[in-house]
């Protein structure tokens, strides 16, 4: 082919030897290569997601009965308090950043490797010691963390929380703070300086440009969150008043600052795989992305409004400006729609193969959709007022997270043979579709009636009604199901373990990921086709099915190029 | 670069933006000084950015029609192995560490750090391994 | 027309919460529908039925520019219901009846300034705040401790009682009855016995139950404690006025 040629040279030292690093666990302890890291970034959070479920599965059992006994109130307060911790700090966010954007971004512009490799590994560093020291809080005297994973002050204080879990906690989120700073550095100077000749910004994939938005959206709140963390700290141990009345502080600047992190950190878990399924759902419709720009457009809004919102979790404290807190937290619904309608709009006319990965995906729009609309109920302050800190507002925001899994089941299923070089089966994987996604329905549904029936969320016990009990075991039985999910992804991976052979593009894929070899060599490309568009892997293999404009046809050739 | 450039002054004029009818209007200081300091941290990279992207020639990656040959050259060193993040990592640990079970904590805390630190740099100088 | 599952409560605003959650529903119902109706098309009408490569159809300006601004007027015709009722929501009307209520861990205290009567419970003691049907109650809510947060199904309603601020809004029950109430945030241990419950009552057995506080040992323990919630008013409400007195 005359369109491919040899990739730059990305070393003084090499050209396209193989790599000859040390091997074994030497190689994982000092290896810098991106893919290598972002594989212990995978293992890690999924080890993490099978420790929040299970703690979740706990929290479950002990609510299918109004006065339950699995665990002592003590312990439930740590349960839910080290679940909220372990899903949103330890497995969410680290996926998506850490893991598949750490090995997938460089691929998909053409980089050889991240911009500061050695950064990179340290991020990884310090995340694996951040959530050692986080749940080491379970092996201490007084438990891990029980304040919730917002740690509202004065709660979290040193008079209302004493005991070394807190401060694991607080040491942990530190440690894993710095290490998402470190990869969005990271994230932002690779997009930036390391694209292939002709990757112009426009001609990266969805789910880079959604990487991007959400690397400066870890720039511009977690160092606000870490600065929250020294204050609480020194409010614990230093003597200081920041958040508590009795020395002149004002406990509601704690949640100021954490919702200053806390509602952007919404945004740096869900774009990632907002980008993930756009792909998903792009390759196995095997068409191009609907809207393509104004994806771009709308996620760029996202990032900027979400930036504007985040009182719309103290709406009930009384002390916000509820206008303009309802106004900016209901425009995002606008932007979010927009990705919804380009999503089907990707679908439409195309050839839709429902891969295991596409169900995935199919399954996160439809439970998106739920947790989005939802999540429009609580952008308007009298609605918040009846519902705030109930379980209408947990089973919105487990909506919501459960289509954050669905989506990353789906770019694991899609992006997993390109990593490790083999499919999964398809056939477990399938199985593994239903049980997630009816035992996600099952287990929120009930959640919004509890809800509105006024049941408040973080309680232990809750008084005996028999239609409470009812909706609590409905959605344990939901919370069983999706257990079993993950046990069928865990049986999954053993029972394809190096079994099935993926080639270098099994799904007909569209973006430069799918040009190199599966795995990928060492500096993740021999060789690079053309840039011409932001399909250049599917430009290559169909050089005769470009992208068309609204009223443009096959076979009707504009002069202009694809639309740059 | 100038797209580049652009986003970054885009987000930073909303923030800005939202950040003079937020606290024109709430007068509540904690929201404002954050949302002024994200409207800086928009400003100040997007401002270089800007800066310099007047001042350099088009890179191959900023060019439609660029081939894959303008790309040749060197990118820049990419070290493939090295022992010192893990060694900084496990140095962070023992200081936080340090906060919570004693300060004597510090001493292999800090003391890894250095290790890593001054390591780290002498490898960067020697290109480190690949 | 139906509650979607929530109930219109047993006050002013309460109901006009309500009607508010119908109305979202509405919308919500119908765009989820038309959402999931395009999906499941798409999927069983677009489904792989062979090799065939699509037509590559990428771009749709008419139509995006419709999905855009559509939705952004929903979005305002949303917050301007939101603004009605949120105003009467948040209204604080001139009133005789003030309730002091004190939430700590883990129980409430509803103290009726001008009267003798104090009411103190914790847990599932359950202490009970009794006010007039038909009256506007003033509330000033607090917390001695922690944020607790004080929440009552058949109020459509809950706001936070913040150590160091004084939370002010206004009740207005329509019908009498006991309704429970409880804590809604995380406020350590016994979060989730942390009940009380709302007694609404006639005017006259309302005057009838405040006569009750009768005897030298209430009223001095309702004068100490009046003491006290004077002292954190005075305190709270300083911060209160710079937090909720929005423009200048």
């Amino acid at each position: 082919m005359t369109d491919v040629l040899d990739p730059p040279v990305h070393a003084e030292h090499h050209g396209h030897e193989e790599h000859h690093g040390p091997t074994g666990i030497l190689n994982w302890l000092t290896s810098t290569d991106h893919k290598v890291i972002g594989l212990s970034y995978t293992v890690t959070s999924v080890i993490m997601m099978v420790i929040g479920g299970l703690f979740a599965e706990i929290i479950r059992g002990q609510l299918a009965t109004p006065n339950g006994n699995l665990v002592s109130l003590a312990q439930y307060n740590e349960l839910f308090t080290m679940h909220g911790s372990v899903m949103i700090y330890l497995f969410a966010g680290p996926f998506a950043f850490g893991a598949l954007a750490n090995i997938m971004v460089p691929i998909q512009i053409g980089a050889p490797d991240m911009a500061f490799p050695r950064l990179n590994a340290l991020s990884y560093w310090l995340y694996l010691t951040g959530s050692i020291t986080m749940l080491s809080g379970f092996f201490t005297a007084g438990g891990a963390a029980n304040f919730g994973w917002v740690g509202y002050a004065p709660l979290s204080n040193s008079l209302n929380t004493p005991g070394a879990g807190a401060d694991l906690w607080i040491g942990g989120l530190l440690l894993t703070g710095f290490s998402a700073i470190f990869t969005g550095v990271n994230l932002v100077a690779t997009i930036f300086y390391l694209r292939a000749p002709g990757m112009t910004m426009f001609r990266m994939p969805i789910f880079t440009w959604n990487m991007l938005v959400t690397a400066i959206l870890i720039l511009l709140a977690f160092p606000v969150l870490t600065a929250g963390l020294v204050m609480l700290y020194a409010d614990r141990h230093f003597g200081t008043h920041i958040f508590s009345v009795a020395g002149g502080g004002v406990p509601v600047l704690w949640q100021h600052i954490f919702w200053f992190w806390g509602h952007p950190e919404v945004y740096i878990l869900a774009l990632p795989f907002f980008g993930m399924v756009t792909e998903v759902i792009a390759v196995f419709s095997r068409k191009p992305v609907f809207g393509y720009k104004g994806m771009i457009f709308a996620t760029l809004t996202i990032a900027a409004l979400s930036l504007g919102v985040w009182a719309h979790h103290m709406f009930t404290t009384g002390v916000v400006l509820l206008p303009f807190f309802s106004i900016m937290s209901l425009l995002i619904a606008v932007p979010t729609g927009i990705k919804m309608f380009n999503w089907i709009g990707t679908m439409w006319r195309g050839q839709v193969w429902f891969s295991t990965s596409m169900l995935m995906a199919l399954g996160f729009l439809f439970t998106f959709l739920i947790g989005g609309l939802t999540g429009i109920y609580l952008a308007s302050p009298p609605l918040d007022f009846f519902t705030h800190d109930t379980y209408f507002v947990v089973a919105h925001f487990h909506s919501v997270v459960m289509a954050l899994v669905l989506g990353a089941m789906a770019g694991l299923y899609y992006w997993g043979p390109k990593i490790t070089g083999y499919l999964l089966n398809e056939r477990i994987g399938k199985a593994q579709f239903w049980f997630l996604f009816i035992g996600t329905q099952v287990f929120t549904f009930p959640l919004y009636v509890l809800g509105l029936q006024g049941m408040p969320r973080r309680m232990a016990v809750y008084p005996n009604d028999p239609q409470w009990k009812n909706l609590n075991d409905i959605s344990t039985l939901g919370a069983v199901l999706i257990g079993v999910s993950t046990i069928l992804f865990v049986i999954n991976v053993i029972v394809s373990w190096k079994k099935y052979p993926a080639g270098d593009n099994p799904w007909d894929a569209q973006t430069l990921e799918w040009f190199t070899t599966s795995p990928p060599p060492h500096h993740n490309f021999y060789r690079l086709p053309q840039i011409r568009s932001e399909r250049p892997t599917w430009d290559h293999n169909h050089p005769d099915y470009r992208s068309l404009h609204h009223g443009e046809h096959e076979g009707v050739h504009e002069v202009k190029g694809a639309h740059e | 670069m100038k797209v580049e450039a652009k986003i970054l002054l885009g987000l930073g004029l909303f923030f800005g933006l939202m950040c003079a009818v937020y606290w024109n209007w709430s007068l509540e200081n904690a929201g404002g000084v954050m949302m002024f300091a994200a409207m800086l941290l928009g400003f100040l990279p997007g401002g270089y950015y800007w800066w310099w992207s007047r001042r350099m020639k088009a890179r191959p990656e900023d060019n439609p029609q660029a081939t894959q040959t303008q790309g040749a050259g060197v990118v820049g060193a990419f070290p493939g192995s090295s022992i010192f993040p893990f060694v900084m990592g496990m140095g962070a640990f023992f200081v936080v560490l340090a906060l919570v079970f004693g300060i004597w904590l510090l001493v292999p805390g800090l003391g890894l750090v250095l290790w890593a630190l001054l390591g780290g740099t002498a490898e960067g100088r020697r290109g480190g391994t690949h | 027309m139906p509650g979607f599952g929530a109930s219109a409560g047993v006050t002013e605003s309460s109901k006009s919460a309500f009607h508010l959650w119908q109305g979202f529903s509405i919308g919500a119902v119908i765009i989820g529908a038309l959402v999931v109706v395009l999906m499941l098309w798409a999927i069983v009408r677009y489904r792989r039925k062979g090799d065939r490569i699509p037509e590559q159809h990428q771009y749709h300006l008419p139509l995006e520019v419709i999905y855009t601004v559509v939705p952004i007027l929903i979005v305002f015709g949303l917050f301007a219901a939101t603004l009605v009722v949120e105003n009467k929501a948040t209204a604080n009307p001139k009133t005789n009846v003030v309730v002091n209520v004190n939430a700590f861990q883990w129980g409430w205290q509803f103290l009726y300034p001008g009267t003798n009567a104090l009411v103190y419970g914790q847990t599932t003691q359950s202490p009970i705040m009794e006010i007039p049907v038909n009256t506007n109650v003033h509330i000033n809510l607090t917390s001695t401790d922690v944020i607790h947060g004080f929440y009552v199904r058949a109020f459509n309603f809950s706001r936070y009682a913040l150590p160091g601020v004084v939370n002010q809004f206004t009740i207005r029950a329509q019908s009498t009855g006991t309704f429970f109430g409880q804590c809604t945030q995380l406020c350590g241990l016994y979060h989730s016995l942390m009940f009380f419950r709302v007694k609404v009552v006639t005017p006259t057995q309302y005057a009838q139950w405040l006569s009750t506080f009768n005897n030298p040992a209430d009223i001095a323990k309702a004068a100490a404690a009046l003491a006290t919630t004077n002292a954190e008013l005075a305190s709270g409400v300083a911060s209160k006025t710079s937090y909720t007195k929005f423009g200048r």
